[in-house]
């Protein structure tokens, strides 16, 4: 133990040794690679720490998930590139904390990630197909972008392959498989009307693997690493909810846990940009808010090393983690979504207030052609009866 | 000339219908204003104490509970064997009488006939819309309890409403309980003028008949659904 806790001058020059034995390191203990990467003790136990509150384990539990860390063979990952932005890439590799993103994606032994692997073309399939082979069931393979199924898949490709195909063989094979942002978990906003694509999610393109989703536009690198940790300490995938998502992450309402929400329960709500209540902070329901319809833990996980998140920034949430988004979350800026078949700006309560007036108004009418007309004279009827 | 009238006196609402409509019509008023209030809030909170909003959802799921536990005390009083308040009354397109009265019912408001079909229970054509109502308290019920019990997302309530988490978003429960309390003012609209209209049509105290739970007609005998009702509202038997 002693040992581990090196000081980081002797980090530095063990990091430039630790690029040399990178390859030789390739089946060792997590710790022990961390270690030759150069990451510090203190460092390691911070990320422990931060690990188990993200997986919402009680702080007691970081000794174990870090001597689990350190006893447990780095797992193997493919990263499958589909139809996407790369925002979630981009937002694993911007994490402020190299230490972070290290883990991702040097130290948990990442062999196929097409955007930041330096071999490309046939060579790159190449080393696709060897480690799916080599590891066959023992891999875990995250998925980013949707997988457009239209006209047999041919909207999306990667070296001649279809996206479909890739992903039927590449998650067929693999452990579990790991949908990491919006549209690899509910295709997103490929998928949006008129889809042209026939983009979807990767459980729906691929029934019947494990595929645990992290939505999100894009995802929280956080709940990322925070998943497969929970992979590598428990042995198993973590709870989930029936969308597939992890329980830790997305197991609460935003608007249950937003830093807003006693402006809301007070009635103080922004309603218009830069008014007074925007500039104090106040709830932004009016102004669109989705977090009273959206499950993620933005509120506590926060994005970029736990920097800010929109609603904290300002911004209404765009529920962008729920199945459906974008169809199901527009307009962005209104509370309600439009009544479906009646026009862009139809709301349901102009809809409603229009049938209430039209039927108010008959009824007017109705009564006074009524009160105009004679009455029977009740005698007669109870002849006839 | 004719003869001077004899109004004969029919008890038709008992007590705990009376009670149920009351609470109803209170809930009603009570869930439409605090749930248009949570849709598009214009209450505006002094200071973050105040907990305004914070009451208004309390309250409006007070009156949602009330609503419901009125409404399901109202159908299991409806199983009661009764001329006027039970469940056959609801269903007069399954007789042929039914079909005549409705028919008759239609002539009368589309101007066609003066006759009213002097209905000393429900109207034939309103049960039709309370069967329509119950509907839409349906639909109320579940898209309401659905969001509300989305704040526990491990909660007993949660589990139970699964089938309408599959079935619709969350911005779509929204979206259909605010369609259905349009809806259900729309009802509220055609029911209001209705009874003042048959009140006055028909003179047979339709208006107070929901307080005092009496009606009055110059019928000798009173029908529901085939079979004749004495001053209660309870069968006749008749001896074949
Ligand atoms: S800002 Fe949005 S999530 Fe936060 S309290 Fe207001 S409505 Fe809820």
């Amino acid at each position: 133990m002693s040992k581990q806790n090196v000081d980081t001058v002797c980090d530095t020059v063990k990091q430039s040794e630790g690029i040399k034995q990178k390859s030789e390191s390739a089946d060792g203990s997590i710790a022990e690679t961390l270690r030759r990467r150069g990451v510090s003790r203190r460092d390691f136990l911070k990320f422990c720490s931060a690990m188990t509150a993200a997986m919402a384990l009680p702080a007691s539990f970081a000794p174990r998930v870090a001597q689990a860390l350190e006893e447990s063979k780095k797992p193997t990952l493919v990263w499958l590139e589909m139809q996407s932005c790369t925002g979630d890439s981009e937002a694993l590799l911007r994490s402020a904390n190299p230490t972070v993103a290290e883990l991702i994606l040097d130290i948990l032994s990442v062999d196929y990630h097409e955007t930041i692997m330096a071999a490309a073309g046939h060579q790159a399939e190449e080393a696709l197909d060897k480690t799916i082979a080599a590891f066959k069931g023992k891999y875990i393979c995250v998925v980013e972008g949707s997988i457009a199924m239209k006209d047999g898949g041919i909207y999306g490709s990667t070296g001649g392959k279809s996206h479909v195909d890739r992903a039927r063989q590449v998650c067929g094979g693999a452990l579990a498989t790991i949908a990491v942002g919006t549209c690899a978990s509910y295709g997103g906003i490929a998928a949006a009307l008129p889809n042209p694509t026939g983009a979807v999610g990767v459980q729906e393109a691929v029934p019947g693997v494990t595929v645990i989703n992290l939505p999100g536009c894009p995802v929280n690198a956080d709940n990322l690493t925070a998943t497969i940790v929970h992979y590598l300490v428990f042995g198993k995938i973590p709870a989930l909810d029936s969308k597939g998502r992890p329980l830790f992450a997305y197991g609460k309402r935003i608007h249950d846990n937003c830093e807003r929400r006693p402006h809301f329960d007070a009635g103080q709500y922004v309603e218009k940009w830069g008014d007074e209540g925007h500039r104090k902070g106040f709830c932004l329901y009016k102004m669109g808010c989705k977090g009273p319809a959206t499950f993620h833990n933005c509120p506590t996980q926060r994005y970029n090393e736990k920097t800010s998140w929109p609603v904290a920034a300002g911004h209404p949430c765009a529920g962008c983690s729920e199945p459906q988004f974008w169809d199901a979350m527009g307009p962005m800026y209104k509370r309600l979504t439009n009544v479906p078949g009646f026009g862009i700006e139809q709301s349901a309560d102009k809809i409603g207030l229009g049938m209430a007036v039209g039927v108010g108004a008959a009824f007017a009418a109705h009564g006074l052609v009524s009160s105009l007309r004679k009455d029977k004279d009740p005698a007669e009827e109870t002849k006839e009866v | 000339m004719s003869e001077p009238l004899v109004f004969k006196r029919y008890y038709v609402w008992e007590l705990p219908v009376r009670i149920c409509h009351w609470v109803n019509a209170l809930s009603i008023l009570i869930l439409s204003i605090t749930g248009f209030l949570i849709g598009k809030p214009v209450i505006a909170g002094v200071s973050p104490e105040s907990y305004l909003m914070g009451w208004v959802r309390f309250v409006h799921f007070i009156a949602g509970y009330a609503l419901l536990i009125s409404v399901v005390t109202r159908l299991l009083w409806s199983l009661r064997d009764h001329c006027f308040s039970g469940w056959r009354e609801y269903f007069p397109f399954l007789t042929r009488e039914g079909w005549r009265e409705i028919g008759m019912m239609l002539k009368f408001y589309f101007f066609i006939d003066r006759k009213t079909p002097d209905a000393v229970g429900h109207n034939p054509l309103a049960v039709t819309a309370y069967v329509g109502l119950f509907m839409i308290f349906m639909g109320m019920f579940a898209s309401g309890f659905a969001l509300y019990a989305e704040h526990a997302p491990s909660g007993v309530m949660h589990t139970v409403m699964k089938p309408v988490y599959i079935l619709l978003s969350t911005q779509g429960l929204h979206l259909y309980h605010h369609i259905g309390m349009w809806l259900i003012i729309c009802f509220v609209i055609n029911h209001i003028y209705s009874v003042w209209l048959l009140d006055v049509k028909e003179k047979g105290g339709e208006i107070t008949s929901i307080f005092s739970g009496y009606k009055y007609t110059t019928k000798v005998h009173v029908f529901s659904e085939g079979k004749e009702c004495d001053e209660n509202g309870c069968y006749i038997k008749v001896k074949k």
